[in-house]
């Protein structure tokens, strides 16, 4: 395959290989790439820094009515989780469907799933 | 700095207009607004337009053109796109324009088709205004953005469903007797809690509908009021802008609109007044939780507090600081790019006493907008005055 891969690309093959990482400037910043230069101070001097294995839910939600593209998985749990400085969007893996045993502060690990047309960050509990 | 008034409004009722494309949308939103305003078409300016999803809806970018033509102007026109807050974007430029000398006559505004395509792919419309790598891609919804904030809202300050169901049957209650309103009937906090969930705990009757429309403005400078002893009673005297980061994820906070706390500083600073001044506010409602976060970043309600501000009576018509009077976008309906301006039409008639609810604000005299785009990373804050 030769088609063109993107920085984000390289980012969710990252995670994917459980090789996840953020990005910190020089003054502490942390952001996700890709970058040119940190969001908050505008250093261009930007370090990998490796993404901590577990996260932590901070909201999560039950998607019922999707995009087309997305038809096929609905309804599926979605979540903002914390990895150390940095918060990822994603999936929700292995739990109730209708999200009745998720709660703020679940421990949750990070992964990529792919599907015929996408890739998508998903997280299962810890 | 010469202030800005606002010389006439109009607004298409707020529907499902299956047989009008947008140029006819806009066209008869614009002719209303010039009539009213007995400026002549020929002291025009210029056009400042907002839109977000022509593209999607009508396979049509490059408005401004279309829609200075659909209002009988031969003048630059120019589209603004900042999502649900493109006209809001629109209207602020303009007063900054006409505010630095360069113009003395501006006509704003702004139009969205929606309800020509299936929900599903104006969902996917919608959520482009989003951030597509790191939300689209996961498969975010607006609706589903708009619930990880209530939820995280939930989760800190033990707010309920019920709570924001207040919110939706107050919209409702608002609208009744509003002839421009998608809907005009009640509901109950019951309605609200049984109808089925869009994205948890979002129900279907915790958002604002799906919506075609157009609303316009004429603004004109004091000085050219003055000469033409317009009847324009009502200036925009305070704009004010926030940005925020795109995702949701990237923010410091997922129960703060900091972009709108910004906006609205800057628009009080610059209309010298505070929240104590405002008698009655056009806020976003998109979802109710939206309404919510706005009450709090406008500085009416200390954080964590704004949900109990419509189950208490607090921002109902009778009550001391009456919010979203129109119906809000929940009732009056959210044609994306119109709503900006919408908000500016609705309280102009709200002061000028020609609204079907200005008896509700007899004494009124000053309001508050405030016109959020996405997840509430771009934000304009107006603040009208009686001033005549
Ligand atoms: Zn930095």
């Amino acid at each position: 395959m030769s088609e063109p891969r993107t920085a984000f690309d390289s980012f969710v093959d990252a995670l994917a290989a459980g090789e996840g990482y953020f990005l910190e400037c020089s003054n502490g910043h942390a952001s996700l790439p890709p970058r040119h230069v940190c969001p908050d101070c505008g250093d261009a001097s930007l370090e990998r820094r490796s993404l901590p294995e577990r996260g932590e839910v901070e909201s999560h939600t039950i998607i019922r009515v999707p995009a087309p593209q997305f038809e096929a998985d609905a309804p599926y749990p979605l979540a903002i989780a914390s990895f150390g400085p940095v918060r990822l969007t994603g999936r929700l893996e292995n739990v109730d469907p209708d999200g009745g045993d998720v709660e703020v502060g679940l421990p949750v690990a990070v992964d990529v799933r792919e599907t015929d047309d996408h890739r998508f960050v998903v997280f299962t509990p810890q | 700095m010469t202030s800005v008034r606002i010389a006439g409004v109009g607004m298409t009722p707020f529907d499902s207009h299956p047989e009008r494309t947008g140029r006819e949308l806009f066209g008869s939103a614009s002719n209303e607004a010039i009539d009213d305003s007995n400026v002549p078409r020929g002291d025009i300016d210029a056009l400042f337009y907002g839109n977000f999803m022509g593209a999607f809806a009508e396979g049509q970018n490059h408005q401004g053109p279309l829609m200075a033509d659909a209002a009988g102007l031969s003048v630059p026109a120019t589209r603004f796109e900042s999502a649900c807050t493109s006209s809001g974007v629109a209207v602020r430029e303009a007063v900054s324009k006409i505010r630095g000398g360069e113009a003395d006559v501006l006509l704003v505004g702004g139009m969205e088709r929606m309800t020509n395509e299936p929900t599903s792919f104006v969902t996917e419309a919608l959520a482009t205004a989003g951030d597509e790598l790191y939300e689209g891609r996961a498969g975010m919804t607006f609706p589903g953005a708009y619930a990880l904030m209530a939820n995280a809202y939930f989760a800190e300050h033990g707010a309920t469903r019920a709570d924001l169901a207040e919110i939706a049957v107050k919209n409702h209650a608002h609208a009744l007797e509003n002839e421009l309103a998608q809907y005009q009937r009640e509901i109950s906090v019951d309605d609200v809690l049984e109808a089925p969930l869009v994205a948890d705990p979002i129900g279907v009757y915790d958002a604002s509908p799906i919506t075609d429309g157009a609303s316009a403005a004429v603004l004109v400078s004091d000085e050219y009021a003055r000469e033409r002893d317009l009847d324009a009673p009502v200036s925009i005297t305070g704009t004010g802008q926030g940005t925020d980061q795109l995702a949701l994820q990237d923010r410091a906070s997922l129960t703060r609109t900091p972009a709108a706390e910004r906006a609205a500083e800057e628009a009080y600073a610059d209309a010298s007044i505070g929240p104590d001044d405002v008698d009655l506010a056009e806020v976003h409602d998109c979802f109710t939780i939206a309404e919510v976060l706005a009450l709090e970043s406008l500085g009416f309600y200390d954080r964590g507090t704004g949900y109990q501000a419509a189950r208490d009576g607090e921002t109902t018509r009778d009550g001391d600081l009456p919010v979203n009077l129109s119906g809000g976008l929940k009732a009056k309906g959210h044609p994306v790019g119109a709503t900006g301006t919408a908000q500016i039409v609705e309280l102009t008639k709200l002061l000028r006493g020609d609204h079907v609810n200005s008896d509700a604000v007899s004494d009124a005299e000053t309001a508050i907008t405030h016109n959020a785009g996405g997840t509430v990373a771009s934000v304009t804050v107006h603040v009208l005055e009686v001033v005549a």
